[in-house]
């Protein structure tokens, strides 16, 4: 155990000290192989000139070999894969695209990832809307607004257990310990065993990712709400609007960019959200979603890459138009950079 | 913030009122297991948690010791001793010989059992069982009766999951994986993120489209290639596949993206003035990095760090692919999503090693809420 803190503090140094001594030395040897001090005259501006070709892809390098390795090449070779059996040598053409239409399973994961696509964003955005407006109006706001914040910090894994204890079941007429079947019981209804309802338990499980993300929905709208200039909420008050539609009609317009920014973040969340199925069901009782069913297809029996691939690239087609729709946002917004 | 809206008493304290509320539910479900990982192992599993506080009371069995521990006093039989073993803090109540009526009798009063036979079970937990004549058989008296007990806050439960169930040992692990992965990534695309924000060569605007769209692509399509890689470096070179080094690298890859495109975001907006200066002076590319955009990035840095900190520490699907699942490669999230298969109606257990997990991620959070805020509007604001 200490060999392996020390290991992990080694590889700290080493990572960093190589780091620099790579971009330092790399830097020091293009000044030395194409001077540009101490020559004269045209061969001082050829060797600028090629010194300001090389020297970005000096600086890119490493990170452009590191994503290349673990994301660039990945992609390919995940799309290139769902093509190919389930040890990935032999080509079975769209063998198992057809296998996902046919299967129970896949379907019922794309029904519960649509459900989920439309619930959570939607909840998210505008619950932490909602906190963002009050909060602004009161004097300990924020500090209201740090507790809803902080689940934001908790892993998938520890908010399935928190919840998993909120939703924890007793027969009926025991002592509930799960606040939820605690708080209907006391209203005299029966308690339930919440996450192995077909079909509702989706929106029990739901409701542990948008008591996540919430906050951060919240902290995004929060500074765009600031934003809006005083004098449009004044004058409107001035025109007798009540704050209802001070809401809708003047807060609600001018934050449009913002809220799409929110949605679409969630959105992505959403498509690759696994660690809450496989901790609070592992996909039974009809609540399987996509991100779950892929990660048992790359180990159920030996490993099926073949299906495993193709049940990402799925996901992979839900987020290329956000993917397109965010590069062209960049790129309206100067994204050339100087 | 002002308020220029002419509100009623009413509507200013609704608005109080519908915070109070939204604070409650988010905070509620925490403060249970926080709670829960603080009490004795028993009273959680009979009482709620929000009942911590309070006294809680419970209904048990006992049995009075049996005819061979009878003495005879006074020409009676009597049988003494307690329901409860030594140093037990609770008390009784009530108590009862029939199963339907558990709590017949008041404690310190005497039973009537019918044939001059009384029992009188005192709140200590005391009893005196008497008779006329001499008892008889190998069982004492059965004995019904409520026990309350006061609240009891322990950390035994915090003993138990750190040395016992191998959390402790996870925690080590889950430092060990985030520490390097949240290190290395920072300088990489600290110099990645210049380039892209003030050096002029063909093909930035493609790489930066490249970034921005890697931003999103799903991890769930890396996962399969860099596992076959693994395994064929593993054994092309005959080394583990599992190892450390491979998910540093591994939560470096999938970090970059967001790296480059926040720092980026950041140091294309240091004041030109500063750099066009600094190279009339003579500053190179790599003095104007070193000397004027790293210490003037230092927020940004920040920012970043707490991200991938979070995000690493908080990972589980990484740590699933690329660590083996023995006592040596689990971290925190594993061994946790592990004792929901394992212990899962433990939940001392369960509660305790939860709090453990997320208390280092809530410490990062409230310490440097700040730069964690000011990372996620830079991150999120601009187009991504």
């Amino acid at each position: 155990m200490t060999a392996q803190i020390l290991s992990a503090i080694l590889t700290v140094i080493i990572g960093v000290g190589g780091c620099v001594a790579y971009f330092w030395g790399a830097n020091k040897l293009l000044d030395l192989v194409f001077p540009s001090r101490g020559v004269k005259g045209s061969a001082a501006v050829d060797n600028l000139r090629r010194q300001g070709m090389i020297r970005p892809w000096l600086f890119v390098g490493p990170a452009l070999l590191i994503v290349t390795i673990y994301l660039i090449y990945p992609v390919i070779d995940t799309i290139r894969l769902s093509f190919m059996d389930r040890t990935g040598q032999n080509v079975v053409g769209l063998a198992n695209y057809s296998w996902a239409v046919g299967d129970r399973e896949f379907r019922n994961s794309i029904f519960n990832n649509l459900l989920w696509l439309i619930v959570v964003p939607a909840a998210c955005t505008f619950l932490g809307l909602i906190i963002a407006v009050l909060t602004d109006k009161i004097w300990w706001g924020n500090i209201a607004k740090s507790l809803v914040f902080m689940p934001l910090a908790i892993s998938f894994v520890g908010a399935s257990v928190i919840w998993k204890f909120v939703y924890e079941y007793r027969a009926e007429g025991q002592t509930q310990i799960g606040i939820l079947n605690a708080i209907v019981q006391y209203f005299g209804g029966a308690p339930q065993v919440w996450i192995s309802m077909p079909f509702w338990n989706n929106f029990f499980l739901m409701v542990i990712l948008i008591w996540i993300q919430t906050g951060f929905a919240m902290v995004i709208l929060s500074s765009a709400l600031r934003g809006i200039p005083e004098e449009t909420i004044e004058a409107a008050v001035i025109d007798g609007a009540n704050p209802f539609q001070i809401f809708w009609k003047i807060m609600v317009p001018q934050i449009w960019g913002t809220i799409a920014v929110v949605w679409t973040t969630i959105t992505i969340l959403v498509l690759k959200v696994f660690d809450i199925v496989l901790t609070m069901t592992n996909g039974q009782w009809n609540s399987q979603v996509l991100a779950n069913l892929m990660f048992d297809w790359m180990f159920r029996g030996g490993g099926d890459f073949g299906r495993g691939a193709t049940i990402a690239v799925i996901i992979m087609l839900a987020v290329v138009p956000i993917m397109i729709w965010n590069i062209r946002q960049a790129n309206r917004e100067g994204g050339g950079g100087h | 913030m002002s308020n220029p809206r002419g509100k009623s008493f009413l509507g200013r304290f609704g608005v109080h009122i519908a915070v109070l509320i939204f604070v409650t539910i988010w905070t509620i479900p925490t403060l249970g297991i926080l709670v829960s990982s603080l009490r004795d192992k028993d009273q959680l599993v009979v009482s709620g948690w929000w009942t911590a506080l309070s006294t809680s009371s419970d209904t048990q069995a006992g049995r009075t010791d049996a005819a061979d521990k009878q003495v005879e006093k006074d020409g009676k039989f009597l049988i003494m001793g307690n329901l409860f073993g030594a140093g037990d803090a609770r008390t009784v109540t009530a108590f009862g010989t029939r199963a339907q009526q558990p709590t017949q009798y008041e404690a310190g009063t005497a039973a009537d059992l019918g044939e001059g036979v009384t029992l009188q079970v005192n709140d200590d937990g005391s009893y005196v069982l008497s008779s006329p004549k001499a008892f008889e058989g190998s069982r004492g008296q059965r004995v019904y009766f409520s026990a309350s007990s006061p609240p009891r806050f322990t950390t035994d439960n915090y003993k138990s999951v750190l040395f016992s169930e191998g959390i402790g040992r996870s925690f080590i692990n889950s430092l060990t994986v985030t520490i390097p992965s949240t290190v290395i990534p920072i300088l990489i695309a600290a110099f990645a993120a210049y380039a892209l924000a003030w050096m002029r060569f063909p093909g930035r605007a493609l790489l930066i489209a490249v970034i921005i769209g890697l931003l999103v692509v799903p991890l769930q399509m890396s996962l399969i290639p860099l596992l076959k890689l693994y395994n064929g470096v593993g054994l092309f070179f005959g080394v583990p596949a599992k190892t450390y080094l491979g998910i540093w690298l591994a939560h470096t890859g999938f970090g970059l993206p967001f790296a480059i495109y926040l720092l980026r975001a950041y140091i294309a907006g240091l004041p030109r003035e500063i750099m066009e200066s600094a190279r009339i002076d003579g500053a190179s590319d790599f003095e104007i990095f070193v000397k004027i955009v790293l210490p003037l990035s230092f927020p940004v840095l920040a920012s970043f760090a707490i991200f991938q900190f979070l995000w690493v520490w908080n990972d589980l699907l990484v740590a699933m692919v690329f660590l083996r699942a023995d006592a040596d490669q689990l971290v925190l999230t594993a061994k946790l999503n592990n004792l929901l298969g394992s212990r899962g109606g433990d939940w001392e257990i369960l509660t305790t090693s939860a709090f453990v997990t997320i208390i280092v991620p809530l410490i990062v959070f409230f310490s440097l809420q700040r730069y964690f805020v000011r990372g996620l509007l830079a991150g999120s604001v601009k187009g991504g």
